[in-house]
């Protein structure tokens, strides 16, 4: 059983499966079947059944972890390309980032705060709309859990990915701008890649989303919980 | 794709830089990620040299996230104790985020077009 702690062992078994849950949902068209997610929950039932802790799945995972900065800085090339109507639009834009920021932070603070959370985990929370890095960076220094930032992280964007146009669709977000920077501000990087699957374009403005709210869920976060009572 | 790895990692390795030499509490992607497209946009860098290895890695962002994801092993019991402010408040958040970003935009966006029609026709 040794073998099965071998990390080239087990970065192919994170590429085979999350290849065949992308077969799985193309052949089914099954929003839930979300490959992402069904790799996360398989790998987990995996490392759990054969007793594997996540430190030693780590030592392979963390080559593939790897690739997320690389993959960020590679967002530079549809942001360029859709820097023309970005600039005709950089008003609309920011307010737009700015009013979603600060909707998102305080929103999830408070309905958290409503469902019993406590205060450790409030404050992993209000950093859950932006990339990973920032987001656990946040966490840090409000005092929250880093790990369970990271994890709400992922699944706030994989929820978002997967459910984000059907949103729209139901808010009446129509403009295929407007769409990408929801989808971006809401679910990052993850959000992002659902958005490229969606257009090009869709994914350029997702990219800016993710980028505007990176910056000011940075700025503003320490801010917006210091007006909701609390201090730091 | 040598070359455009390099030009790729040259980015993030310069976001690397700026970070560790101003101590500025951003990720060094995101900083590489504003360089690139900014060297682009001046014509330091040409479109060519990078986007096959762009189109790959944006194509494929959400399988980078897996090992992210399977961290979430660690911190099964604290979800399971809180699970309900945990899912309650991200679902809430999210759907808020999504509907008032794209409303703010739609907005402010068909209040200056319809402004600037109005003033283009005087």
């Amino acid at each position: 059983m040794q073998y099965l702690e071998n990390k080239y062992f087990l970065i192919a078994l994170t590429f085979v499966v999350f290849m065949a849950t992308k077969y799985i949902q193309k052949r089914t068209g099954i929003a839930l079947l979300n490959p992402i997610l069904l790799t996360i929950a398989i790998i987990i039932g995996f490392l759990m059944c054969t007793d594997i802790s996540y430190e030693t799945y780590s030592e392979g995972g963390e080559y593939i972890d790897f690739w997320l900065k690389p993959a960020v800085v590679a967002l530079g090339v549809p942001l360029y390309q859709q820097l023309e109507s970005i600039r005709k639009q950089l008003l609309p834009i920011l307010i737009a980032e700015l009013a979603g920021c600060i909707v998102g932070i305080s929103s999830v603070v408070f309905v958290a705060e409503i469902l019993g959370g406590t205060r450790e985990v409030i404050l992993s929370l209000a950093s859950k709309s932006v990339t990973t890095p920032i987001a656990m960076e946040i966490t840090e220094t409000l005092g929250g859990i880093p790990p369970l930032t990271a994890a709400v992280v992922v699944c706030t964007g994989i929820f978002g990915g997967m459910t984000g146009f059907k949103m729209m669709k139901m808010s009446r977000v129509k403009s295929p701008i407007a769409q990408g920077l929801s989808m971006g501000t809401a679910a990052h990087a993850v959000g992002t890649s659902a958005a490229m699957d969606h257009g090009y374009r869709y994914g350029a403005f997702s990219s800016l989303g993710l980028t505007l709210n990176g910056l000011f869920t940075a700025l503003l976060t320490p801010i917006i919980l210091d007006l909701m009572g609390y201090s730091i | 794709m040598i070359q455009q790895c390099a030009v790729l990692f040259s980015f993030l390795a310069a976001g690397e830089l700026i970070v560790w030499l101003t101590g500025i509490p951003l990720p060094s992607s995101i900083i590489g990620m504003i360089l690139l497209t900014v060297s682009l946009k001046a014509g330091i860098v040409k479109l060519e040299w990078v986007d096959k290895i762009s189109d790959f890695l944006s194509k494929n962002l959400g399988f980078f996230f897996v090992p992210a994801g399977v961290g979430l092993m660690k911190c099964l019991g604290l979800i399971n104790a809180q699970w309900l402010p945990i899912i309650g408040a991200s679902v809430v958040s999210t759907f808020l985020i999504i509907a008032i970003t794209g409303w703010t935009h739609q907005t402010i966006r068909h209040i200056t077009t319809s402004r600037n029609n109005a003033i283009s026709r005087k």
